[in-house]
């Protein structure tokens, strides 16, 4: 796909550069009549202009054609279906999602947007629902067409009862656009790759159109307070609901804004470093000296936390109160639910109760949808499996099972068995995200690589590396660094006084000497999107690797 | 001999860090941290917020970048200290300013909205705004500091004024100060002005050392660095890697 789309930098409405062969949609031809209710569930199929489904016809066989051609000449993972039909019939993304009886979920925000898609999914599937979902990695709106493109009938039908996009902020107010959501979950704004969207304040307005344009429930994480203020953008008539941490997890999930603030409060790269309590890094005199500088800093921090506070007066619909290896507890509604689970880390448990939110909300609207109509008979509506009105009161036990069934998205805590070895592969996008792997999955017992690339998709700035505390890594220290920007890792690491044992920036040599070294201990894997698909690609060597069907 | 004279600390003012601090700020305050312990010194680093009390001694200031809020949010404050900073700007105190910064210190910065934010001109360049973002790997040639590498990311243009120095030039059109005239950044006596992030000071250990070397000779009256041998090894050590990491740098693209 072409990676040179940037921004164009207006107020926020951040359109693509598309080689002057598509325009920005024409707004009011494009939006789904925003008069069809939030809970109706008795909108007719093939709904739009006259003349529709004639163009739908023509449209989906085009699509469907081009991608034959493709397959033919095999360029499996091609956007262009997409593309053509995105400039042949602008209307095909919002006609063919309106007829689906419970709507569009989209998912968006900085960090964890691909495993709570799946996680909504997989759990909206097990409850008895036909999902559609954009598959990994194609969180663009034309992805979302192509992918349409592949379900769809020959009369541009979609056999589903809701679909859960994962679309990137800039291109989720694209998609509001064309087609108004039924649902938003909103997951957080973190620094991102800041080369591609400017600002973390006008991530946060991206994000504000989407609250702006959902018609039944925004989902919003009550702990991040630029998503917390969102609230007061969403319309008339629409819902707000609220997941988030108990008082005791919030400590280990420090907002973008704390990031700083805690590294001055002690706890960051600086304090560790300044104010270390390891004798051998600074003489006593020194430490001494700097305890009132940690005082200082300490004193900021508290400011922040109390500042933090104030957000948990706000009612969270789902809280997450427990967090172990493959367990979790959550409170939703006041009642407690523990399990175990087959995804692990902290920072994958806070997108599950972000999941978990809004599965209810869904769930709620199915179960009052088909009691109303049961009442008036009406058989228009198809009936979810397992999803009687009875039933619908007692749903919370029914979706933690669900929960129980999800499996790690791709890349995003997968592990493969090397010759009896784990190894898992964790993505790192931005600070935030870094930051809550390594606390979510301890270094102690186990070997460390860092796979570092800098292409698009992994973000061409370097900067954010200085933005993630490595000191968690200074006692076993990293076994291997590599990928194109391999120097510029090992460089951050040695700033942190983490010992780095091997830097080969060639991906596959490093990944046999990572392999070849310590064989018995189990393995991390930090790595950048495109270094996960290429270590991903070369593990197959060593472990069966189930294909993710997305492109290299 | 008094206590500081013994232990020589060395006050690094880290420039509001919770607004502008943006690209990965932190990574120079920590350079700077690093490299002075391993020269001998204890760096005292200060971190100044709107409202702070200003530190009673300042050897070294660290500025980054912002968003358009954080600018705002500090304009009133950096007013305040205006005529501190200019007053130790004057008496030779080194100082580093990327990005938002880099245009506060400068005379001033008019958006694409038509507002003025006044700079405190200590820099004597000024900024206009425009649409087209410049962003990308970026490498410039300095007389005094050799290739400089770093990421730019900015939409306004900055000019120097008439006599004043860039901190180096740069190859092609549509990169630096304001993708016209060759120039990257500014210097004015130990003040420096740059949009070079990356962060800059770990990737240009030279830039680096002429902030410590300046600052310390300032306080000490010469730079005598006191690391012991595997300090310096370890000084060595990290340039070596900066060195292959800047190498790197240099073949990327945008």
């Amino acid at each position: 796909m072409a990676h040179n789309d940037g921004i164009d930098g207006d107020d926020g409405q951040m359109g693509l550069q598309d080689n002057g062969t598509y325009r920005v949609p024409n707004r009011s031809s494009r939006t789904v009549d925003a008069s069809m209710p939030p809970t109706s569930v008795n909108v007719s199929r093939g709904t739009g202009a006259v003349g529709a489904p004639l163009r739908s016809l023509v449209t989906v066989a085009l699509g469907k054609a081009i991608r034959a051609s493709l397959r033919l000449t095999r360029h499996g993972g091609s956007a262009l279906p997409g593309k053509v039909v995105e400039t042949f019939d602008p209307a095909f993304l919002a006609r063919t999602l309106s007829s689906l009886p419970y709507g569009v979920v989209l998912v968006s925000g900085t960090n964890g947007k691909t495993t709570t898609t799946r996680m909504v999914a997989s759990m909206l599937a097990d409850l008895g629902l036909k999902v559609f979902t954009n598959p990994t990695g194609s969180n663009f709106t034309r992805g979302v067409v192509s992918a349409l493109l592949t379900k769809v009938d020959m009369r541009g039908r979609l056999d589903a009862d809701i679909a859960v996009l994962e679309l990137d902020e800039a291109y989720a107010v694209r998609f509001v656009r064309q087609v108004r959501p039924r649902y938003a979950l909103l997951l957080n704004v973190m620094r991102d790759q800041l080369d591609r969207f400017g600002e973390i304040d006008n991530t946060a307005r991206l994000l504000g159109k989407v609250a702006q344009a959902t018609d039944g429930t925004v989902v919003l994480n009550r702990e991040d307070r630029r998503i917390r203020a969102l609230a007061s953008l969403v319309p008339q008539g629409s819902r707000v609901r609220y997941f988030g941490l108990s008082r005791e997890l919030r400590s280990q999930f420090p907002s973008d804004d704390e990031m700083h603030a805690e590294d001055m409060a002690g706890v960051g790269p600086f304090g560790s470093l300044s104010v270390s309590s390891d004798a051998t890094v600074l003489p006593d005199a020194t430490r001494e000296a700097l305890g009132a500088v940690k005082a200082d800093r300490a004193e900021q921090g508290a400011d922040l936390c109390r500042k933090r506070q104030r957000g948990a007066d706000v009612h969270a619909d789902v809280v997450l109160t427990k967090s172990g290896p493959h367990h979790a507890g959550f409170t939703m509604d006041g009642t407690s639910f523990e399990s175990d689970l087959r995804l692990d880390g902290l920072y994958n448990l806070y997108n599950a109760a972000a999941a978990l939110a809004t599965v209810r909300a869904v769930m709620d609207d199915a179960g009052m949808a088909l009691r109303a109509s049961m009442k008036q008979s009406a058989s228009a509506v198809k009936r979810p499996e397992d999803c009687d009105a009875d039933r619908v009161q007692n749903l919370d036990p029914r979706i933690m099972k669900a929960l129980a069934n999800v499996t790690p998205a791709f890349g995003r805590g997968e592990t493969f068995d090397v010759g009896g070895v784990p190894v898992q592969l964790l993505l790192v996008k931005n600070p935030m995200g870094f930051r809550m792997s390594l606390a979510s999955f301890p270094p102690q017992g186990c070997s460390t690589m860092i796979a570092i690339n800098d292409d698009y998709a992994d973000g061409r700035d370097m900067s954010w590396l200085w933005d993630v505390d490595f000191a968690s890594l200074r006692r076993t220290g990293v076994e291997q660094v590599t990928g194109v920007r391999a120097w510029d890792m090992a460089l951050r690491l040695e700033y942190d006084q983490v010992q780095v044992a091997n830097v080969e920036t060639d991906l596959p040599e490093a990944l046999r000497g990572f392999l070849a070294a310590e064989p018995d201990k189990p393995k991390h894997v930090y790595c950048t999107y495109t270094a996960m698909l290429a270590i991903r690609a070369q593990l197959g060597k060593y472990a069966d690797v189930p294909d993710a069907g997305v492109g290299r | 001999m008094t206590s500081d004279e013994l232990s020589r600390p060395i006050d690094v003012v880290s420039l509001y860090p919770n607004d502008m601090n943006i690209y990965g700020d932190w990574g120079n305050v920590l350079t700077i941290e690093r490299r002075l312990t391993l020269y001998g010194f204890q760096p005292r680093v200060h971190a100044y917020n709107q409202g702070d009390a200003w530190p009673e001694h300042v050897d070294i200031i660290l500025g980054g970048g912002g968003q358009d809020t954080g600018q705002e949010k500090i304009s009133d404050d950096l007013f305040k200290r205006a005529d501190t900073l200019r007053g130790l700007a004057s008496q030779g105190v080194p100082m580093l300013m990327i990005c938002g910064l880099y245009q506060l210190f400068g005379d001033y910065f008019d958006t694409v909205d038509g507002n003025r934010l006044p700079g405190i001109g200590i820099l004597g360049v000024y900024t206009e705004g425009q649409e087209h973002r410049m962003i990308g790997n970026l490498t410039e040639s300095s007389d005094q500091f050799g290739s400089i590498v770093g990421y730019e990311n900015h939409s306004g243009q900055t000019f120097l004024r008439d006599g004043v120095q860039a901190l180096g030039t740069v190859e092609h059109e549509g990169t630096g100060n304001n993708g016209v005239d060759h120039t990257e950044g500014a210097r004015v006596g130990n003040v420096i002005g740059t949009y070079m992030h990356g962060s800059l000071l770990p990737k240009n250990p030279k830039i680096s050392d002429f902030l410590i070397r300046t600052a310390v000779t300032s306080r000490y009256g010469e730079f005598k660095p006191t690391g012991n041998a595997e300090q310096r090894a370890q000084l060595e050590h990290i340039d070596a890697i900066a060195t292959k990491a800047a190498k790197v740098v240099m073949t990327r693209p945008r």
